[in-house]
């Protein structure tokens, strides 16, 4: 199905169709390899009959989406209080030495996009860190090798 | 650890009921066709008898909610149920549990609260990090749906693409028409004048479920356990500084000592319990001196903080109540959406100052102005965000003023370098001190 239609049904969902700017972002997203380019948030506005202008002016509102690229795999760690307690900050520090990025930039292989994130909704299990969006639960910095090493080459 | 009556997460045995069929087998959509064989006023008059109080934070009568949505005749407009799964509070983390564990009883509560207040439309507004919890809920829906258990009701998953602002109710209106998450002006209430200018209630994702308890048990029945002020159970989210984190369905009123050592394990370590923050971020700090206060809303009110959305995180001695105060602020400042200017200016204000007095850089002055700060956060924005920073940072300096004291007297931390939330940066520091998401070239 091409991304209008999809967008489309996405529409149908709802009793007003600008309600469907969040889906139809989320979509074109993805189908964009994991960021908002030019020509993503101009068919969003036209399959909803919005602007571009609108539809950057929700994107940059909502921390899930992106406007600029980002790495093949994107890593999030929660530095919120809970995993803070727990040694989030450890875990980042982690991530930055075995991907060799610093937090809030993407390696120059364009493999990884290392960032850091409030609260993800998981502080029992701290700390959480999140992989393209999958909540990996109870990381500590002594498991980071493990996990980069899993996620290589995918 | 004694055993403790489950409504919620009935049935579950300790695991997930993801199966329609074995939803079924525990009395699942009884208490649905109980509700729909009632008129809608005697389900609202159910609700009001059980005493059932808003699990999101704010603890409204869930029944009294129900009953300002005008009846079709009255505002002949659609009315949509709008479910509150934007799960964010920092401490909470028991709206996703639920909806993991008991998917099919929190979305027979939709469709009973749906009847209740004669809607057709229901929309469940997830958070968009919430991925495998919307998997689950887009097939448990679609089960239903094949079940024909639906019976004519729409039920549209939203997913939320993060922001914590959405969290609260008209944000989370704006961001489901499409809109930035910026909370309205009220009057007028969402029961009025909610979703698309409709009747609409909003409802959080634990009281849903518990709707399906309070029908399937009776209001007398559910009215039995907890307390007066505050009925039935509540799913308590613990974490931090405890030997066993995780949510725990207990019933209201059980002290804090229960629920950190009984049920908790204690703190680890054999160090010792320095603060709690009893209800998300947003509530006041206690100190260990007060854990024999009943976690209920009356007693925590008395206690001068408050239930909240019962996110218990517990706190050891080993942490820096100036460096709690500047990851809580952080965060607040980051999540603030900008509409109210106390609340945008305020927020990052408050955090400056903080790390004012951290760095050892602060003087006398400074405190005062923190608490000034604070003062003129209260009370005098749309919405609680910008209060919600400025009662924890303000119940950290009455709290442990002698500790922010200290701060200011010896020009440095008196922790050295070993408090345990040392060198945390909150993601806009990080970011900013690395530059925002750049691509590295060597």
């Amino acid at each position: 199905m091409s991304g209008d239609s999809q967008i489309q049904k996405l529409r149908k969902q709802y009793p007003e169709s600008t309600s469907a700017v969040l889906p139809a972002l989320r979509l074109a997203q993805e189908e964009h390899g994991g960021w908002l380019p030019p020509e993503a948030l101009r068919e969003v506005a036209d399959a909803l009959e919005l602007t571009p202008a609108y539809c950057v002016s929700i994107a940059s509102f909502y921390d899930q989406f992106r406007l600029e690229p980002m790495g093949r795999r994107v890593v999030e760690v929660c530095t919120n209080v809970s995993c803070a307690l727990a040694g989030a900050q450890q875990v980042v520090e982690a991530f930055e030495r075995e991907l060799g990025v610093d937090a809030g930039s993407t390696s120059v292989d364009g493999a990884f996009s290392l960032g850091t994130v409030e609260c993800l909704g998981g502080c029992g299990w701290a700390t959480v860190v999140a992989i393209d969006n999958r909540h990996r639960l109870r990381v500590q910095a002594a498991d980071v090798p493990g996990i980069v090493e899993e996620h290589r080459g995918g | 650890m004694a055993e403790y009556p489950q409504f919620v997460f009935a049935g579950t045995d300790g695991g997930a009921v993801t199966r329609i069929e074995d939803y079924e087998a525990v009395g699942g959509f009884a208490p649905l066709r109980k509700a729909r064989a009632m008129a809608p006023d005697d389900v609202i008059a159910e609700l009001e008898a059980s005493g059932l109080r808003g699990r999101g934070g704010a603890f409204f009568p869930t029944g009294r909610k129900w009953a300002f949505v005008p009846k079709p005749d009255q505002l002949p407009k659609p009315h949509y149920l709008v479910v509150n799964a934007d799960e964010s509070e920092p401490g909470t983390f028991k709206d996703r549990e639920i909806m993991l564990r008991v998917p099919f009883r929190f979305l027979e509560g939709c469709l009973i609260a749906a009847h209740a207040i004669s809607s057709q439309h229901v929309f469940v507004y997830i958070r968009g990090e919430y991925e495998q919890e919307f998997e689950v809920l887009r097939d448990s829906l679609e089960a239903m749906r094949k079940a024909d258990l639906l019976g004519g009701v729409t039920v549209v998953l939203h997913r939320g693409a993060g922001a914590y602002i959405c969290g609260e109710e008209t944000a989370l209106l704006e961001s489901l028409e499409g809109k930035r998450g910026q909370p309205r002006t009220k009057p007028p209430f969402p029961a009025i004048a909610g979703l698309y200018a409709a009747p609409t209630a909003v409802n959080n994702v634990e009281s849903i479920t518990t709707v399906t308890s309070v029908l399937e048990l009776g209001a007398a029945e559910y009215a039995k356990l907890g307390v007066e002020s505050s009925t039935g159970t509540r799913v308590f989210s613990l974490s931090g500084d405890v030997v066993s984190p995780g949510n725990y369905e207990l019933p209201h009123g059980i002290t804090l000592r229960e629920l950190i050592y009984d049920v908790g394990g204690g703190v680890p370590g054999g160090r010792e319990l320095k603060a709690i923050i009893p209800g998300g971020s947003s509530t006041s700090v206690l100190t260990e001196a007060e854990i024999d206060t009943p976690l209920d809303f009356t007693s925590l009110a008395q206690a001068g903080s408050s239930i909240g959305s019962a996110g218990v995180i517990i706190i050891d001695d080993r942490c820096c109540m100036v460096q709690l105060g500047i990851r809580v602020s952080q965060f607040y400042e980051h999540e603030s959406c900008g509409k109210c200017t106390p609340c945008r200016v305020g927020t990052r204000w408050l955090t400056q100052i903080l790390q004012k007095i951290e760095g050892g850089r602060a003087s006398q002055p400074d405190l005062d102005l923190l608490l000034s700060v604070c003062d003129r956060i209260l009370g005098k924005c749309l919405c609680p965000l910008g209060d919600s920073d400025a009662i924890a940072v303000l119940s950290y300096v009455d709290r442990f003023r002698d500790e922010y004291q200290a701060h200011i007297d010896l020009g440095r931390c008196p922790f050295d370098g070993e408090s345990s939330l040392e060198g945390v940066l909150a993601p806009s520091a990080m970011h900013e001190r690395h530059g925002n998401h750049r691509v590295v070239s060597a």
